[in-house]
């Protein structure tokens, strides 16, 4: 392998610091223009959370792809490729096949039923205070890990791309990227936001594009000879590198492991509040399912993509040279980068990949700023009756808060593995959310009971198997007497007796068990709201008079 | 809104909900959604379950270093990027219309 690096060129950084941080600051200031110029005056509340509900299917769809390709789906699943060949390919096929289930169940009746939040279509028929409070808990869990994944991956990229290793630079970097990040929500809103998402979705699907092409290119174009590639230059793994099991193939226990791994993201896409947020931003339901046509295009094309770039990152950087750098997997893309084109397309990619935790982030504040304010002060709170102008300010100094909460969250949490806490806001989305959503969208009998059983049924018990998980701690050390791979990295403090990384086979069935034993054991039921929500929810009727207030 | 209007309002909605045409959208609605939906979870499922508990069969090469288990993956693209299409084409084309004619019929019992 000519090609390869020597492992002494391995440095702990790569590229020019210089022109990575050059890079990423023009995206900031050109975004943040842009923002100002989309965003001018003051908002009311249905501009700040959902821009009116004023975008097409085709721009909501470029900003779903965007909100969706998350530092740890592109990173990640590109690294997961690199290291573990097959069994990080399925990864992207739950995270792209999980999609038709928003695409035939969820997303047009969300879109007729709702206006701002995912409690808003939970609650339709409901008992409001209980059904929003308990939404608003799981809405808050789930955004809370998926924030800290995003900003965990921060950290870990500053380090690889900036040439910083000192602690309190990275806290720093984590830092100004919360602070860009508050700046987006409260200037720009739901709109600013959206615009964002869609401008680094298009970089990031452009600059993976040329870099697909650039490793084929290498191969003449023979994606065998490229597997082949891949193999001679990983020893450890070889050909088992497009064989299944490479990861998850060890024993009983992790094979079920994976089957929970893939319940959980089959099941989660449909139940995360910041994706279903993104359906209230176009105005029909239409328009929703031609947004999540785009979204599945793009998304797919993309994960296809990553198959080649992970692929490409073993045959051409190396697993051993990727285990060696800051961040390990999450690595494989940039490193693969500055083998092709040296610091220049590292520059843009690392650009690329934090304007992609930029915009992820200010996407997951949004949406939990809006249930805060609309679920929790409003309708809670208030019983309804706030005025707009105190809930849009109460979203605003939620968002400032949640940005605070993330920044000190993701300095906390800067050398936890992101994939993991990407898993657990699947699988919290999964258990807590979409049985609830699925129940009230198609269940005439569902009621209050049924909600809140499953509710904190699925948040608790997936929560609850976590804690008590390897993942956190109990993992026997990779070396005898080294630290446990566990969050827990003391070897000797061992609390786990649930044998699963993913709660996902547990918990998701457990939800939906929980959330029919509720409503079987409970009387309520109201055929008009049922009537009004299924009427709306098939023809679409009353969401331009929603979309008035 | 005053409280007579909104339930006036609901009683359109229950009203409309009995028709033969209401419940005809509705079928016509779950008769695609629920049998696709298995369909797609079913073919996850068997690749999933084959990946894991076959690796054997889907570790065979079929032609250089491509396997049974890389196409079986491509495959659920394949499947992907199709019912997502057709369930487009045929939403546009059958259900749109349908829903369009009914809430159109609520509106106007709003104005009369």
């Amino acid at each position: 392998m000519t090609l390869t690096l020597t492992a002494a060129d391995a440095a702990t950084s790569v590229g020019s610091p210089a022109l990575n941080i050059g890079i990423f600051a023009a995206f900031v200031v050109f975004t943040l223009v842009i923002v100002i110029r989309v965003a001018s005056g003051k908002k009311t509340a249905a501009q700040y959370y959902t821009a009116g509900g004023a975008f097409s299917g085709r721009q909501n769809g470029i900003a779903i792809a965007g909100d969706y390709l998350s530092a740890a789906s592109f990173l990640g699943i590109a690294g997961a490729i690199a290291l573990q060949g097959y069994d990080g390919f399925l990864y992207s096929i739950g995270f792209l096949v999980a999609w038709l289930v928003a695409l035939l169940l969820v997303a047009e009746l969300l879109r007729n039923t709702g206006r701002f939040t995912m409690a808003d279509v939970l609650s339709f028929r409901l008992r409001q205070r209980p059904v929003r409070i308990a939404t608003a808990l799981s809405v808050i869990a789930v955004s809370f890990f998926y924030l800290l994944a995003q900003m965990a991956g921060a950290g870990g990229l500053v380090s690889l791309l900036l040439g910083i290793n000192g602690e309190l630079a990275q806290d720093l970097v984590i830092a100004v990227v919360g602070a860009v990040m508050i700046a987006y929500v409260l200037i720009g809103g739901m709109k600013g936001t959206t615009y964002v998402q869609i401008i680094k979705a298009l970089l990031l699907i452009a600059g993976t594009f040329v870099i697909t092409l650039w490793v084929l290119g290498r191969y003449g174009f023979d994606f065998s000879a490229l597997l082949q590639a891949a193999a001679d230059n990983s020893p450890k793994a070889g050909d088992k590198l497009f064989q299944p099991g490479l990861k998850y193939g060890k024993s009983l226990t992790t094979q079920i492991d994976f089957l929970s791994l893939a319940m959980a993201l089959v099941l989660g896409t449909a139940g995360l509040p910041h994706v279903l947020q993104r359906f209230y931003t176009v105005p029909t339901s239409q328009q929703a399912r031609k947004s999540v046509e785009w979204a599945i295009w793009l998304i797919g094309g993309f994960y296809l993509l990553t198959l080649v770039v992970g692929y490409g990152a073993a045959a051409l950087v190396g697993p051993a040279k990727i285990n060696a750098a800051p961040g390990k997997a999450n690595a494989a893309a940039p490193l693969l980068a500055y083998e092709l084109g040296g610091s220049v397309l590292l520059g843009i990619i690392s650009g690329v990949a934090f304007a992609t935790i930029l915009a992820v982030v200010a996407g997951l504040t949004i949406t939990t700023s809006a249930t805060f304010a609309h679920d929790l002060y409003k309708e809670v709170f208030k019983r309804g009756a706030g005025s707009q102008e105190q809930e849009v300010r109460v979203a605003r100094i939620a968002a400032v808060v949640i940005g605070i909460v993330a920044i000190l969250g993701g300095i906390f949490a800067k050398t936890q593995n992101i994939a993991f806490l990407v898993a657990l806001a699947f699988a919290v989305a999964a258990s807590a959310n979409l049985p609830t959503i699925l129940y009230s969208l198609f269940w005439k009998r569902f009621n209050t009971r049924g909600a809140l059983f499953s509710i904190y049924g699925g948040l608790v018990s997936a929560i609850a198997l976590i804690v008590f998980s390897p993942v956190v701690s109990g993992k026997a050390p990779l070396e005898p007497g080294g630290p446990s791979p566990s969050m827990i990295q003391n070897a000797a403090v061992d609390f786990h007796w649930f044998p699963l990384d993913n709660p996902g086979l547990v918990s998701i069935p457990l939800a939906f068990f929980l959330g029919w034993l509720g409503t079987v054991t409970s009387k309520e039921y109201n055929a008009r709201k049922y009537a009004e929500m299924e009427v709306r929810s098939l023809t679409g009727h009353g969401v331009g008079a929603a979309l008035d207030h | 809104m005053s409280t007579d209007a909104r339930t006036q309002q609901e009683d359109a909605y229950l009203a409309l909900q009995s028709t033969d045409e209401f419940q005809a959208l509705r079928k016509k609605f779950r008769g695609f959604v629920f049998p696709m939906t298995g369909f797609f979870l079913t073919w996850y499922f068997l690749y999933v379950l084959l990946s894991i508990f076959a690796p054997g069969f889907m570790g065979r090469t079929v032609g250089g270093n491509i396997t049974i288990g890389l196409l079986f993956g491509l495959g659920q693209f394949v499947t992907t990027f199709a019912i997502t299409f057709i369930y487009a084409r045929w939403a546009n084309r059958e259900l749109d219309p349908m829903a369009e004619r009914l809430g159109a019929r609520l509106d106007a019992q709003k104005e009369g």
